[in-house]
């Protein structure tokens, strides 16, 4: 993020300047307090040849309320490239990195398109004042809907280049061809000129006259191979700026007063303590009390001494009521896809199985917690956040500051993990609202146990599913109930000729939860491929077998295949006491399938996962090392949610506060990963960053049942739980 | 109470009037603009703040700053000598030991120290050495083949 790093302010540079690339844009913001046209845009945007395109869906975003609405850049597309007069070319997106590679995946669809090298394009994200509008960087959405289009400009940029060079060499364009940003003639090499004369003095807009079409995958040459990630050398050398890195003159810490316990209320404070630490400011308004140095530590210390009472409510929910609590205020539900008749089903089913199925909330846990700097100079604001949504949190500041978002300016540095967790911007809300409160720059960063408290978790979730098979092993029912999971991945795609899926909701969690990596399917895909397994094992059928048996998606049964095939899987009925597990789904467009291998130790209940195989469709795979990485990612931090983590809480009061009681995969957990990507070049890229750790629970479970018996029905599957387990398993 | 602390950092001589019980890693991090370690958990577990006293690695967020008088510190931006990246960060970029990057100076350092006191390290004793430094993306096995790389291109170096 080479022109993101030379905006930061930091100390270290001299007086810091905000607009280095558009150095006219806040006059012009004065001057055009409506949207800029392209025109006006491209003044302030310096010289080169522009394209502005769109992402397909705009026009819905331009409904949803309010949002969006009021930012600066023109509104009739969201994303735009530039080509500048040193031949680079610059591609101005809102979409930030958080470790899925788009900096890099995104850079290669355009660079193939386009014919110049990878390293001679520039990201340019996630910065509110120099990008178009976008909602956020969340579902594996980058490169599925951000891919086609970022494509076709690109394929445009190239074709609007030739013909500026066939105007130049007055050559036709036919005759003309493109590498490595320079065009020439095909039959005389010399005839040639590069991009960078091109745009050189010029600042157009063009869209190309003649005919555009996208590469063939046969002509790729920079989609589809594996790059290294293109933001490694900052990340090895500490370089990479994170918001908690940026420091501007006169900044300071922030640390708040927080109640113990969700519900909890402030009786009575006394700051007077905190106060007396030197170089200390305390800013209070109504509840919200914060204590302010220009130490984190210090400030952290001189909280400390604020004496604060609490009334905090007994609401008797904790991690095990919660169950009970949620089923009795559930919604009356939402059938998201149905066929045949359940009751004949039923009837006809040999052997009917009635499940339950639970899982714990989850914490998203990014190493870096939630951060953000708010620097508010008169009526004009700049936010570092380290969010997943840069342009809400544009808005959402502009409210705590009471200043238009307009004069609002998020910049968002390297994010440090989110996983859905930075989709939400409390911190950048509440750091606005002391630096209006102090008039001073301030940097909030949550400390661990706040970023425990305040997460928006992984929801508590509760699958009923009553299924039957009939007499010679044919699934013939499956009624399918899921509450406050979501409906991603709840509806199942086997052919079961009586089936109801049905998706319940409510208003009912003690605390806030919200998307996480994968959101639904995660709890939708343990549910189900458990159940499966149940009734194959009942029907004495290998469970691949049982699956293709049932399978007319032919991607699944390729995915499926092609994973049994890189893992050895013998058939075998569970259980078989091997450990071999197995899991399915879909999620973002692709197509998965996961086979595991376990080792239980039955005197403790500690399973070690010793190796997975992930098979995955992805549709277009533009960097396959990348794809991969995020698979390896996917299971290595599934292993979580599948073995260890689900938040303990009691009354509103979060009991983890750390990484010592909520645990993490660590490096001892890491099985052998091998990962099949099952190439689809002819359709376009699916989502990458999610799908393979929707089958984690789901695959763990079964390989537990293989090796033991015993069949968990509760996320995360613990030692305490397998003990349980198997314990009822011997009867 | 403020004293006059000395150490040297990245191979530079730094002297600072501080209080000594302060923690390391918001000395290094504010007053010594120094942010390659990083925050991610306060309480020495996850090892983001991983910085190298005399060679070991030590997590900055436990460290008093008064611990380190006299001492030599290195962090990461430290670790390329002349301009030239160390082995282990050539490994961490050539096999992407990163995803978000949050976790990667704690490794790096980690690895560096453990590599030290174990230079033929096995893939067990990789993990072994890594395991008390948390990565939320799940980029471990990425990270262990670099270390492993790296392991081959110190031996003798070190
Ligand atoms: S921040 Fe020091 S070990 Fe986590
Ligand atoms: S790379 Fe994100 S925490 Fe390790």
């Amino acid at each position: 993020m080479k022109i993101q790093n030379e905006n930061f302010k930091t100390r270290n540079s001299d007086i810091p300047t905000t607009d280095l690339l558009m150095p006219d844009l806040e006059t012009a913001n004065n001057n055009f307090n409506f949207q800029l046209d392209r025109r006006q845009f491209m003044k302030l945007a310096g010289s080169g040849v522009f394209l502005f395109f769109t992402i397909g869906d705009l026009p819905l975003f331009g409904q949803q309320e309010g949002r969006g609405v009021r930012r600066n850049l023109p509104n009739d597309f969201n994303a735009f490239l530039r080509i500048g007069e040193d031949g680079r070319v610059s591609l101005y997106t809102g979409k930030i990195e958080m470790g899925q590679g788009v900096y890099t995946s995104l850079g290669q669809m355009l660079a193939e398109e386009l014919d110049v090298p990878l390293g001679s394009v520039d990201m340019v994200m996630g910065d509110t004042d120099l990008c178009p509008w976008d909602m956020g960087t969340f579902g594996s959405m980058s490169t599925r809907f951000f891919g086609p289009p970022l494509r076709m400009a690109g394929a445009k940029a190239r074709q609007v280049m030739l013909e500026l060079a066939s105007e130049h060499l007055n050559t036709p364009v036919e005759k003309l061809t493109v590498e490595n940003s320079v065009v020439f003639e095909k039959s005389n090499k010399n005839n040639r000129v590069s991009y960078a004369e091109l745009a050189k003095g010029k600042k157009i807009e063009r869209e190309p006259k003649g005919p555009v079409s996208l590469k063939k995958p046969s002509e790729f040459k920079i989609i589809g191979k594996s790059f290294a990630r293109r933001d490694g050398e900052e990340k090895v050398t500490g370089k990479a700026k994170y918001a908690g890195d940026i420091q501007i003159p006169g900044m300071v810490y922030a640390k708040i007063l927080r109640p113990p316990a969700h519900g909890a209320k402030l009786l009575d404070v006394d700051v007077s303590e905190a106060k007396k630490v030197s170089g200390v400011q305390v800013v209070q308004d109504g509840d919200f009390v914060a204590v302010l140095h220009k130490y984190p530590d210090v400030a952290e210390m001189a909280l400390s001494k604020i004496k604060a009472k609490f009334d905090s409510p007994k609401t008797g929910i904790d991690d095990k009521t919660i169950f009970d609590h949620l089923l009795k205020s559930a919604d009356e539900g939402r059938t998201a896809a149905h066929d045949g008749d359940l009751q004949t089903g039923e009837k006809e089913s040999k052997f009917v199985f009635d499940e339950t199925y639970l899982n714990d909330y989850v914490a998203h846990a990014p190493i870096e917690p939630h951060t953000a700097v708010v620097h508010l100079e008169g009526d004009k604001a700049t936010v570092w956040a380290s969010t997943q949504t840069p342009f809400s949190a544009k808005e959402e500041a502009a409210r705590k500051l009471g200043i238009s978002p307009d004069n609002v300016r998020v910049i968002t540095p390297f994010v440090g993990g989110g996983f859905g967790a930075k989709s939400r911007n409390g911190q950048v809300e509440e750091a606005a609202r002391i630096a209006k409160l102090s008039g001073k720059p301030v940097q909030l960063a949550w400390t661990r146990e706040e970023e425990f408290f305040f997460d928006t978790y992984r929801p508590a979730a509760i699958v009923k599913i009553k299924s039957g098979i009939t007499e010679n092993g044919r699934m013939n029912l499956w009624d399918y109930k899921v509450y406050y999971a979501g409906e991603r991945g709840a509806e199942q795609f086997y052919t079961i000729p009586n089936h109801r899926t049905t998706a319940y909701g409510g208003n009912a969690h003690p605390f806030a939860t919200g998307p996480w990596r994968a959101p639904a399917n995660n709890t939708n895909t343990f549910a189900r491929e458990s159940q499966i397994e149940i009734m194959a094992a009942k029907a004495g059928t290998d469970p691949l077998e049982f699956r293709l048996k049932h399978l007319r998606d032919e991607k699944m049964k390729r995915v499926l295949k092609a994973a049994a095939e890189k893992f050895g899987w013998k058939p075998a009925k569970g259980p078989s006491g091997r450990g071999y597990g197995i899991a399915c789904g879909l999620d973002a467009g692709a197509t998965v399938a996961t086979m595991a291998e376990v080792a239980v130790d039955k005197a403790t209940g500690e399973v070690q996962v010793k190796r997975v195989v992930c098979a995955q469709d992805m549709g277009l795979v533009i960097n396959p090392e990348g794809a991969t990485i995020q698979i390896e990612g996917c299971i290595t931090m599934g292993l979580g949610y599948a073995l260890s983590e689900g938040l303990h809480f009691k009354d509103g009061k979060i009991l983890d506060t750390n990484f010592d009681t909520y645990e993490l995969p660590r490096f001892s957990w890491l099985p052998k990963i091998d990962t099949v990507l099952i190439e689809d070049r002819e359709s376009d890229p699916q989502g990458g960053g999610e799908p393979a750790i929707i089958t984690m629970g789901g695959v763990i479970a079964n390989a537990i049942f293989d090796a033991t018996g015993a069949r968990l029905f509760h996320l995360p599957m613990t030692p305490e739980r397998i003990l349980d387990a198997m314990k009822s398993a011997r009867g | 109470m403020e004293e006059t602390i000395q150490f040297k950092l990245n191979g530079k001589q730094t002297k600072l009037n501080v209080d000594g019980e302060r923690k390391l890693l918001w000395v290094l991090r504010t007053d010594l603009e120094t942010t390659g370690p990083k925050y991610g958990c306060g309480e020495g577990i996850c090892g983001a703040c991983t910085v190298l006293i005399d060679g070991t690695a030590a997590r900055s967020c436990q460290t008093s700053v008064k611990e380190v008088n006299g001492r030599y510190v290195v962090t990461i931006e430290g670790l390329a000598a002349n301009g030239s990246l160390h082995p282990l960060q050539k490994a961490f970029m050539k096999h992407d030991g990163f995803q978000c990057g949050y976790c990667t100076s704690g490794m790096i350092l980690t690895a560096y120290s453990f590599l030290k006191q174990v230079p033929h390290a096995t893939h067990d004793q990789i993990i072994e050495g890594m395991e008390d430094n948390l990565c939320r993306c799940g980029a471990h096995k990425r990270i262990v083949a670099a270390v492993q790389e790296a392991a081959k291109e110190m031996e003798g170096a070190m």
